[in-house]
């Protein structure tokens, strides 16, 4: 009888799981005072964990952001990591409560795949890297090469419509991760690795030798790349939104990581807006309104996380271009505080 | 009066409950019950949680392009604008081909090394036992990501690839074999063939006679042999040898022509077979001990000869034994090869069940059509082994 009973328990517990997944994310962040947040399996500079098993990086980095706007403090996350195939599956399953993994937005993801998608943190386009000992000078130079390639990528997909174009043949090695693709590049099992322009400078950057290899000059496609959330909860989409706009906006108004106390006393008034000196935005949705201070305070605005991790300064020495702020000639606008 | 009925019948429930026949219908009522019960629930969690994030059940996404690449397409002709059930096709027949090279392979191994393991050689013994222990304590994740590494890291680029007489040639993006071109006229050599077999069936069935009548035993195995490689071989020569060879050649980044066999099909193949060999070694080992050494003098007290001992007496009796827990080897080593995905080999669970479940987000749809395959699979391997083990069993007269 004890079994049954058991049975019977798995079974009442087992309804209280129908409990939707969507809805009220913030509440479960809150509750649980973690934000779980899907990041690469290791991609240098964009996500990947340090000896010391921390992690680091551009994507991690906003994921941090979003743990300081919501919980007012930026080390509450746990990182959840995915391959380019299951990472939604990961985010609809609710394994993780945001998506920040170098991520394209596409029209299938976003309507068919059922993802909100809520701005661009990384305007990027699809590049090629080879040996500098095969001399290759342009991808138009590739007919007939093996090209690694990471299955469930946008890169996948494009890289058979260029081919086409070029009137060209190529032989694909579909790998699952960075890692592996790196060891079949590095072993000759593919002449070519295919991926995101700056995922292909992180990798460089972490090859042995990386002057033996190049970039060719080629970018084959669009790769807006943004944050995910699940469809169907209007308030959490909004906060992702704005924790991305809140680093732009304090990038364009000059607002750092060490300035952000005094600026607190600017007379500017959409500085005060955004650190919560001024109106009740962070209630409106739903945090403390010195949400986006905390942003800043504890990780910085969006040109101090681009620089510390994937900046000229450092070893992937990835230049603003088309992520600049628009003042500056880049793409990088956020919609005014107001 | 109403008290008393609810006591009567309070009376027979338990009643029913000590009876031991009775209460065991009674659980398994209630077992049964209870299982439905469960499945009703995840089904209806599925649907209301798909309709929560706005998904719907359905399997249109099969038809739509799949715009991935498949390295290994073998038989089937794949290309990025076919669309996901032809993926899907080519990911099942990828499953297929590994699973049933790897059964015939493991079999061959199997049984070979079952034998070393009963050899008086004490060298060989040890040397069998050592590679059977350390093969089957290692996960065999381990072992097909070992052979894959050793593959495309000891083996040369195409440019300095290992030729062997110009013809084959070893590189670590695949091992290339002249193609054989059928030309017209082949299919009088495939007739030929066809005709060897059915020829050797009754063949067989006219010696059986001959012998239970005349007692007169016909050399059946080696006439078999003759007629299967000699009829098409004659036919073949006679035809003007309709056949050529396609050579591969070095074109700039690869090779062209000929056949090239992968370094995932081969590492997962090898894998594969290598440590399920391991167990049916033990199995073959153990049906072989398990028949009695009398029965090996009574038959060469009765005058036949050895091989007609092993072939009339030993081989039955352990293949008997065997089949059974054989079958379910077969069974692990088809489900096993969904480890496919972690050298990058496109099977089933890697183009339906990874990349189209990704690129549609059609989770459940895909997950089922995975699943319902492997299941198919299972079945029909029970099936053949169970015609098999029908065919061998005791037949008591
Ligand atoms: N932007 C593309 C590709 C994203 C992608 O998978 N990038 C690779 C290389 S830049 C990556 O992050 N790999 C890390 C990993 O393997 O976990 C997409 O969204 O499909």
């Amino acid at each position: 009888m004890k079994v049954f009973s058991k049975v019977i328990l798995a079974l009442v517990v087992s309804c209280a799981f129908v409990a939707s997944a969507t809805a009220g994310t913030l509440e479960d962040v809150k509750a649980r005072g973690e934000l779980r947040c899907v990041v690469t399996t290791g991609l240098v500079g964009f996500a990947f964990p340090d000896d010391a098993g921390q992690w680091n990086g551009f994507d991690v980095d906003f994921c941090r952001a979003t743990a300081a706007a919501v919980l007012g403090d930026a080390k509450k996350v746990k990182f959840v990591t995915s391959t380019g195939k299951t990472r939604f599956t990961k985010l609809n399953a609710a394994e993780g409560d945001v998506l920040w993994r170098n991520t394209t937005i596409t029209f299938s993801r976003d309507v068919n795949v059922k993802l909100t998608f809520v701005g661009v943190n990384y305007y990027d386009g699809q590049g090629f890297m080879v040996k500098k000992e095969l001399g290759v000078k342009s991808a138009t130079e590739l007919d007939g090469a093996t090209v690694c390639i990471q299955t469930g990528t946008t890169t996948e997909l494009n890289l058979s419509d260029y081919f086409k174009q070029q009137n060209m043949k190529y032989e694909a090695v579909p790998i699952e991760t960075n890692d592996e693709a790196r060891s079949n590049y590095l072993s000759g099992r593919c002449d070519v690795y295919t991926t995101d322009a700056s995922g292909l400078a992180a990798t460089r950057a972490a090859l042995p030798d990386p002057s033996a290899h190049v970039i060719l000059p080629e970018i084959i496609s669009k790769e807006p790349l943004g944050p995910a959330v699940r469809q169907g909860d209007d308030q959490w989409a909004d906060i992702v939104r704005w924790v991305l706009n809140a680093t732009i906006t304090a990038e364009e108004k000059g607002v750092t990581s060490a300035n952000a106390d005094q600026m607190k006393s600017s007379n500017d008034q959409e500085i005060k807006r955004l650190l919560g000196v001024e109106g009740s935005q962070g209630k409106e949705l739903g945090l403390s309104d010195d949400w986006a201070y905390n942003i800043i305070k504890q990780v910085g605005n969006y040109g101090e996380i681009f620089e510390r991790n994937i900046g000229t300064s450092t070893k992937i020495g990835l230049a603003r271009g088309l992520n600049g702020l628009w003042t500056k000639g880049g793409l990088q606008y956020s919609p005014p505080f107001r | 009066m109403a008290e008393n009925v609810s006591q009567d019948e309070g009376k027979t429930l338990s009643h029913l409950w000590r009876n031991k026949e009775s209460r065991a219908v009674i659980i398994q009522i209630v077992t049964l019950v209870v299982i439905l019960i469960f499945i009703g629930l995840i089904l209806r969690n599925i649907s209301i949680n798909l309709k929560a994030i706005g998904k719907d059940f359905n399997f249109d996404f099969l038809f739509i392009p799949a715009g991935y690449d498949i390295t290994f397409q073998p038989i089937l002709d794949y290309s990025p604008e076919d669309n996901h059930l032809w993926a899907g096709v080519i990911g099942i027949v990828n499953t297929l081909l590994v699973a049933i090279s790897g059964i015939i392979l493991a079999t061959i191994l199997g049984f070979t090394l079952g034998v070393l393991r009963l050899s008086s050689n004490w060298l060989i013994n040890k040397m069998s036992y050592v590679f059977l222990e350390f093969t089957r304590n290692v996960p065999l994740l381990l072992h097909i990501l070992f052979v894959h590494a050793i593959i495309t890291h000891t083996l040369p680029i195409p440019k300095n690839a290992i030729s062997l007489n110009d013809t084959f040639f070893l590189t670590n993006r695949a091992i290339y074999l002249p193609e054989p071109i059928f030309e017209s006229g082949f299919w009088l050599t495939a007739v030929a063939f066809f005709a060897a077999i059915v020829f050797i069936y009754y063949f067989k069935i006219w010696a059986k006679k001959t012998q239970d009548e005349t007692g007169q035993i016909y050399p059946v195995f080696w006439i078999s042999v003759a007629a299967l490689f000699g009829a098409p071989i004659i036919i073949f020569l006679v035809s003007g040898s309709p056949l050529s060879w396609g050579i591969p050649v070095l074109k700039g980044f690869n090779f062209k022509g000929g056949l090239a066999i992968r370094p995932e099909f081969i590492a997962l193949w090898l894998a594969l077979s290598y440590y399920t060999a391991t167990y049916i070694a033990e199995i073959v080992r153990g049906g072989i001990l398990a028949i009695s050494y009398g029965q090996t003098e009574a038959a060469s007290a009765l005058g036949l000869r050895k091989n007609r001992v092993l072939q009339l007496i030993l081989i039955p009796q352990t293949l008997r034994i065997i089949i059974p827990p054989l079958t379910s080897q077969y069974l692990n080593l088809t489900k096993n090869s969904s480890l496919a995905i972690a050298i990058g080999y496109m099977d089933v669970v890697a183009t339906i069940g990874g990349i189209s479940l990704m690129q549609t987000g059609k989770e459940v749809e895909t997950m089922l059509i995975v699943l319902l395959t492997y299941l198919f699979f299972s079945l029909l391997i029970s099936a053949i082994m169970n015609f098999f083990n029908r065919k061998i069993r005791f037949k008591e007269r």
